[in-house]
């Protein structure tokens, strides 16, 4: 008896994994440049969140069509991912269909793994049509040009490839065809195969079934790769999603210490600084590149699938501005894969490249077309929150920048003075009550 | 009209239920004067025992905040919150969104806790203590449709006050295709309403009068100045003026019982 297939496949099954590993390790690195930001409160919010939003797909069915296409195919892929242990067992052990000793329960296994691998099939082909034929308008906007629209393509052909592929693998399978059992779709395909005579149709089997194992283990390494990673970020996404209002924003701490002291009638402004305090570099306000955001920021930008349903709901974009939310996480994302090439071409340090995620990434104009609707926050269907990273971004241009448009200078300049945001005096604040 | 003076209460020892935050474009903004003094002649019609603070009101901050001066917002915030808890006020109620948010939302982390009311929440509560009635003929059967706050809705999820109180004046009422959650901003938020729109192809308030147009509505009723401001523009902008009036829900009442 020959081994080679056995060790064949654990190198094989060793190596994909090891590489995924070896991803996740930079991915969590990555993330992890962001600064802190606690979401250890109120576990219990958290997990009906990602019970609700990321295991559910509450958010998804939203938009029907979509949402119900998306449901078979995300249960179609965990259901179906149930024959891998299988395969996994046989390709180790040279066993064939070890679990087929379960009997008339194997075949229901097996048959229900069939009929979602063919709705799994023809839903991503729908998804093809909706993307390619009717050319829905979010899946064109400019940021989906280049790699962004050939990565969703790839997706899909990578799902219609396996399901097939398993299809396939069923239905050149000639003892598991003459038990008839298990069989719902395989079976019609049979006739493809008639007049192949035994050890062809033994080497289809064989193939489709390495190919099948061999392309399960690509893609989940072209996840890391590809706005397909979702399907893993989604739940600590989820879980780790602002519970405030959406219209709460932050209250900058390291402002609040310094108004404090402003509003201190007894503060010495001339005292001298703490021992050791004059080293210190004072903390940024805002945001100009990555590692200013937060790591639930950046976890966000490599969840972002794409979909576009933020950039299709934003007031901005509809009509015609440059912003995009959907950018705004895609252009973080590339800045913080570039900051981590970086770091790991300078053996795990970064090293000024000249660049940062304003003006050579994200440009002003996009961050000043925001009316802060919430409109993107609210669509997305995974809790993604674009809206954060403007605001870190303006306050960087304004507090560190002073670099508002220059009616909004005016504007803030009123309020300083005369407390209201256009040039009336506080004095005149209830005369409307004689107006008539 | 009466309205109480926080200043002038406190010189007489009284300390009223509620302090009505008018707001700087409540204030200030001619449009936005009407609403406030409409709300103010509910407040009197409904007999509640309620002050304004008058010269010693100030900004918010929150629209320096959406424009990203955090220090300025602070600023102002911690200098009202100061002249807030020195009247010991309870409860605030407004007609401006963006002023509810912050207060309800960015206020207490420094310092300022208070029980925080939109508008139309507050008039809701006073029709169900019995205190309102606002039933009347003046808009029966009228085509209204109702535009939804930014900043009282998804930022806040309060959708069913001002409907509430519209199905109570008998108006023919439709939504529009966007709304409550999904409802389209009328493009002032995030201090939009200070500065130029960005380049495009289209404003945003004119976009989403495109929406209210749908409906085919004699009145566009909203919950806020800005709103009430943007969407007044963009009924002119398509030439509507003549056959539709925007008008805040305060003003429906007071209209409605010629208050």
């Amino acid at each position: 008896m020959s081994y080679i297939d056995n060790i064949l496949f654990a190198v094989l099954l060793f190596v994909g994994i090891g590489f995924f590993v070896k991803n996740v390790r930079k991915l969590t690195r990555n993330i992890k440049l962001g600064k802190d930001i606690d979401r250890s409160d109120n576990p219990s919010a958290r997990w009906k969140n990602m019970a609700m939003i990321a295991l559910g797909q509450s958010k998804m069915v939203k938009r029907p069509i979509a949402g119900v296409l998306h449901i078979i195919v995300y249960i179609g892929f965990i259901i179906i991912n149930i024959e891998v242990i299988e395969i996994i067992i046989d390709g180790l052990f040279g066993t064939h269909r070890v679990l087929s000793f379960l009997g008339g329960f194997y075949s229901v296994l097996i048959g229900s793994f069939e009929i979602l691998a063919f709705l799994v099939l023809a839903s991503v082909i729908v998804f093809w049509i909706r993307r390619m034929i009717v050319r829905i308008p979010r899946f064109w906007n400019k940021e989906m040009k280049g790699f962004p629209k050939n990565d969703a393509l790839y997706i899909l052909y990578f799902e219609m490839v396996l399901m097939s592929l398993f299809l396939i693998m069923n239905a050149a399978d000639v003892p598991f065809q003459q038990a008839d059992a298990g069989n719902p779709i395989s079976q019609f395909l049979v006739p493809i195969f008639e007049n192949f005579n035994a050890s062809t149709l033994f080497y289809i089997e064989r193939s489709a079934w390495w190919i099948h194992i061999a392309g399960i283990l690509v893609f989940l390494n072209y996840l890391y790769y590809s706005k397909h990673l979702h399907i893993l970020l989604a739940f600590p996404n989820t879980y780790f999603a602002n519970l405030n209002p959406k219209g709460q924003l932050t209250n900058l701490e390291s402002v609040t210490k310094e108004v404090k002291l402003m509003m201190d009638p007894t503060a010495d402004p001339f005292a001298a600084q703490p021992e050791g305090a004059e080293n210190e570099v004072p903390e940024k306000f805002g945001a100009s590149d990555v590692a200013d955001l937060n790591w639930v920021q950046l976890m966000n930008a490599y969840t972002c699938t794409e979909c576009g349903r933020c950039t299709s709901a934003c007031p901005a974009n509809l009509t015609g501005k440059e912003l995009s939310p959907r950018a705004i996480m895609m252009k973080t994302r590339d800045r913080l894969e570039e900051v981590g090439k970086n770091i790991d071409a300078n053996k795990g340090e970064f090293k000024d490249d000249g660049k940062q995620l304003l003006n050579d990434y994200i440009t002003p104009e996009e961050l000043w077309a925001c009316t802060s609707c919430n409109a993107c926050v609210e669509e997305c269907p995974v809790n993604i929150d674009p809206l954060s990273i403007i605001v870190d971004m303006r306050r960087y241009l304004v507090m560190e920048q002073s670099a508002a448009p220059q009616e909004l200078n005016s504007m803030m300049s009123n309020i300083e003075n005369n407390g209201a945001p256009w040039q009336y005096s506080q004095m005149d604040r209830l005369n409307w009550k004689d107006e008539e | 009209m009466n309205v109480p003076i926080m200043a002038d209460l406190m010189a007489q020892g009284k300390q009223p239920e509620i302090l009505f935050w008018v707001g700087s474009a409540g204030s200030f903004d001619d449009r936005a004067k009407k609403i406030t003094r409409a709300f103010v002649k509910i407040l009197n019609h409904a007999n509640v025992d309620f002050a304004v603070l008058g010269t010693e009101e100030s900004c918010t901050g929150d629209v320096a905040k959406r424009a990203g001066n955090e220090f300025l917002f602070q600023m102002q915030a911690m200098m009202n919150i100061e002249v807030l808890n020195a009247y010991e006020v309870k409860t605030i109620v407004t007609c401006d969104p963006h002023s509810f948010n912050t207060f309800k939302n960015e206020y207490p982390q420094l310092g300022g806790n208070y029980k925080v009311l939109h508008h139309t929440q507050f008039i809701n509560q006073l029709i169900s203590e019995g205190k309102l009635d606002i039933t009347s003929d003046k808009y029966k059967n009228e085509n209204l449709t109702f535009h939804d706050p930014c900043y009282l809705g998804r930022a806040n999820s309060e959708y069913e006050s001002p409907r509430s109180i519209i199905k109570r004046l008998g108006v023919n009422y439709t939504e529009m295709k966007r709304n409550k959650a999904t409802a389209l901003c009328c493009g002032a938020g995030g201090a939009q309403m200070f500065k130029e729109p960005e380049k495009g192809d289209k404003d945003v308030n004119v976009l989403r009068t495109e929406d209210a147009l749908q409906t085919n509505p004699k009145i566009i009723a909203t919950a806020c100045p800005y709103c009430n401001t943007m969407m007044t523009d963009g009924v002119k902008a398509k030439e509507k003026e003549n056959d539709i009036i925007v008008l805040d829900i305060a003003e429906l009442i007071a209209n409605a019982k010629s208050l």
